[in-house]
């Protein structure tokens, strides 16, 4: 779901451009120092999500909160009250993620939304479609259509293998379904944005193909139940959430604002930060990188001796000065990729204390991190070895699914 | 760390195999043993622990009066005259990780011992039950061999039945027979899985089981380097009930087992139960949730299977 063209974005809702010492869309993702993200909620024109809405998901569910939730990596949001709202009175809502599959290698970083998705799908019992848009990636990188639709099954069997329920999801690609009412929301969409506007919004110049140009419709309108016949014919009124990483906020403004003069609901969004790299929080994990990121295909020794070499420490250079002043939970990576995925509250408090006081050393953060690592690969790689070409066909047929 | 006595019959009575136990003082031979449990209606088991050329490992496990010739045996598993040879004394404690005396087929369990062959008396199928050391020489234990088999292919080792007095001729026309027998030469893939291998008992109550999946967890589709296990196995658990069952109780059992210890019994006394419970749910919730949909959606594929190759007739 990424562009690849640079620019800041010029839309009316958001604040003028000035110095930016951080620079986020979604083809770039960098700062100078941390990232700043209230100062991204502020400049995007998006909502924090505060605890409040923890507990409403809580109550609202009946079971406890994703632990993305709990610890804020999910924690910015535009109209997920109107959602839960909705939700409350007995309507329903659709989920809406998807993934541009560039490359087979998938990082944990990428696993994050469809992690976050499944469990939605599980609490609020609703329905999903994944768009896998082989197409944007033949046109921004130089794949051919045969590679491009060849790694997008691919990576759809690494995204069920996330546990996604197949009576209620549905996967497509670009390339297998654009066409019928998906098309006519398209040109629909197309019909609504400036050509001035659109390269205003991602930076596309005189040089630029075609392809790329009349691309961002295709993203915007599977948030439009009318896209999805066989699935919602006669919910035109049906919302749509979207579950995303922060930096495709800018893309999914273009849809927002487009939506009500074709007499849709806008989408909602719900937004996570970034999962750091492992040299520490300046980046995001990039496929590029090798050793920047977990893979799902790493081993169990590679994953040590990535944690282990690679993640940037917040702990003190030497044993005594450790010990002194305690560990820069700030900056440390193990504790943060542990605050991402050590489920239990109770262990990552006691980690924190005794890690930031400087009783507990790098080192034991560091290999809880790969136990609890590893047993996520394990496991992840455990569920994909169980999907078949089949089962891939199956998410991926053009059917109902029973509500 | 090898997996020890106590730990082994706690698996076994917790995969509800029925086995009966004898406790002796150390035994070296067959002869010594029969002092002290000869008298037991049971087939007494002599373990030969061997090794080829190339260090590939063998337990050969044989009634004590089979005759076990090692030249033909040799040559049955392609080996040629003389390849096979008594393992040395080292190599007992290193990699089956048992004391002297005490080989046994159980001894596969470790980890070290993974690609160990393990060749099994035909003989043993007329006996209704027969003697191993449960990894201790200091106790014999009876068993049905079916459910020594079941054991240890549940953990994914080689065994095989095998007539071992069979003398078959090898040669240009006869390839030999026990062939598919000899371990894989390609070094241990599997090594972020069988963590069933050892079941770590800790104090931890919050700490996540150890018994992590047997079968699944084998499989690495990604790296193209390796070679590909055993896909079949892990997927059938998802597409076969009575499996996927077994993986269930497998785990809960494995971690109710862990959970059931001295430092629990005294802190929590009859709230054991209630304290454990709780545990479980915590625990292993999410984990077999996910197994369950996995089960649901392989289910849904072979029902769509079905479906588009031979449409429903409705009017």
């Amino acid at each position: 779901m990424e562009n690849n063209n640079n620019n800041n974005n010029k839309e009316n809702e958001t604040k003028p451009d000035e110095e930016q010492t951080q620079v986020i869309n979604p083809w770039q993702v960098s700062s100078k120092g941390k990232i700043d993200y209230d100062k991204l909620i502020d400049q995007f024109g998006c909502q924090r999500l505060d605890q409040s809405f923890v507990d409403r998901v809580h109550r609202l569910t009946n079971r406890s909160p994703h632990i993305f939730l709990r610890r804020n990596v999910f924690f910015a949001h535009r109209d997920f009250n109107e959602i839960l709202d909705a939700y409350e009175r007995g309507e329903k809502f659709y989920l809406y993620t998807g993934r541009g599959p560039s490359s087979e290698a998938l990082h944990l970083g990428h696993l994050v939304p469809f992690m976050f998705t499944k469990y939605l799908q599980d609490a609020f019992k609703v329905p999903l479609v994944i768009q896998l848009t082989d197409d944007e990636k033949c046109m921004w990188k130089s794949l051919t259509v045969e590679e491009s639709k060849r790694l997008a099954r691919e990576n759809a069997k690494d995204i069920i293998a996330c546990g996604f329920d197949v009576s209620r999801t549905f996967i497509f690609s670009d390339f297998d379904y654009v066409g019928g009412a998906f098309y006519e929301n398209m040109v629909k969409v197309a019909k609504c944005v400036t050509y001035n506007k659109v390269v205003g919004i991602f930076g596309f110049t005189g040089e630029d193909h075609i392809g790329k140009i009349s691309f961002p419709p295709v993203q915007a309108v599977p948030s439009f139940p009318s896209s999805f016949p066989h699935l919602f014919s006669g919910k035109d009124k049906l919302r749509c959430l979207i579950p995303c990483a922060i930096d495709q906020d800018p893309y999914f403004r273009m849809t927002r604002d487009v939506a009500p003069r074709l007499g849709y609901n806008k989408p909602a969004l719900i937004e996570s930060l970034f999962f750091p790299a492992l040299q520490g929080e300046t980046g995001k994990m990039s496929a590029s990188d090798a050793n920047s990121a977990i893979y799902v295909t790493d081993t169990q020794k590679a994953i040590k001796e990535k944690v282990n070499k690679y993640a940037f420490s917040g702990g003190q250079d030497s044993v005594e000065n450790h010990r002194k002043y305690g560990a820069n939970l700030e900056v440390d990576i193990p504790f943060k990729y542990l605050s991402f995925f050590l489920e239990d509250d109770e262990e990552l408090e006691h980690i924190r204390k005794e890690y930031g006081s400087g009783r507990m050393l790098t080192g034991e953060v560091k290999k809880r991190l790969i136990d609890v690592l590893t047993e996520m690969v394990e496991r992840h790689r455990a569920a994909r070895a169980a999907v078949t070409d089949e089962m891939v066909d199956a998410f991926m047929a053009v059917r109902p699914l029973p509500n | 760390m090898g997996v020890s006595k106590a730990q082994l019959l706690e698996r076994l009575q917790a995969q509800q195999i029925q086995f009966s136990q004898y406790d002796h003082p150390v035994v070296m031979t067959v002869e010594a043993q029969a002092k002290y449990v000869g008298h037991i209606k049971a087939g007494l088991s002599k373990n030969l622990f061997l090794k080829d050329k190339k260090h590939r490992y063998y337990i050969v496990s044989a009634l004590a009066d089979t005759k076990v010739d090692l030249k033909v045996l040799s040559q049955r598993l392609g080996l040629g005259k003389g390849g096979l040879r008594m393992a040395p004394e080292e190599a007992v404690s290193e990699i089956l990780e048992v004391p002297l005396g005490s080989v046994t087929p159980f001894a596969l369990v470790n980890e070290s011992a993974r690609n160990v062959s393990l060749l099994l008396d035909q003989g043993f199928k007329t006996h209704e039950c027969c003697f191993f050391h449960p990894l201790s020489n200091d106790t014999s234990i009876t068993l049905k061999i079916q459910d020594l088999y079941t054991f240890l292919k549940s953990v994914e080792r080689m065994v095989a039945y095998v007539d071992l007095e069979a003398n078959p001729t090898v040669g240009k026309d006869q390839p030999p027979d026990l062939a598919a027998l000899v371990p894989s030469d390609t070094p241990s893939i599997q090594n972020i899985s069988e963590k069933t291998a050892t079941l770590q008992i800790d104090g931890d109550v919050k700490s996540k089981p150890v018994a992590v999946t047997a079968k699944a967890s084998k499989v690495s589709s990604g790296q193209q380097k390796e070679k590909p296990v055993n896909t079949a196995n892990s997927s059938s658990s998802f597409a076969d009930p009575e499996q996927f069952i077994e993986e269930i109780l497998k785990k809960a059992s494995a971690f109710v087992v862990a959970e059931i210890k001295e430092e629990n019994i005294k802190q929590h006394g009859d709230q054991l139960g209630a304290v454990v419970s709780d545990s479980i749910r915590k625990n292993l919730t999410l984990e077999f949730k996910n197994l369950a949909t996995m089960f649901k959606n392989t289910a849904y594929t072979e029902g769509f299977g079905a479906g588009i190759r031979c449409p429903a007739k409705r009017l």
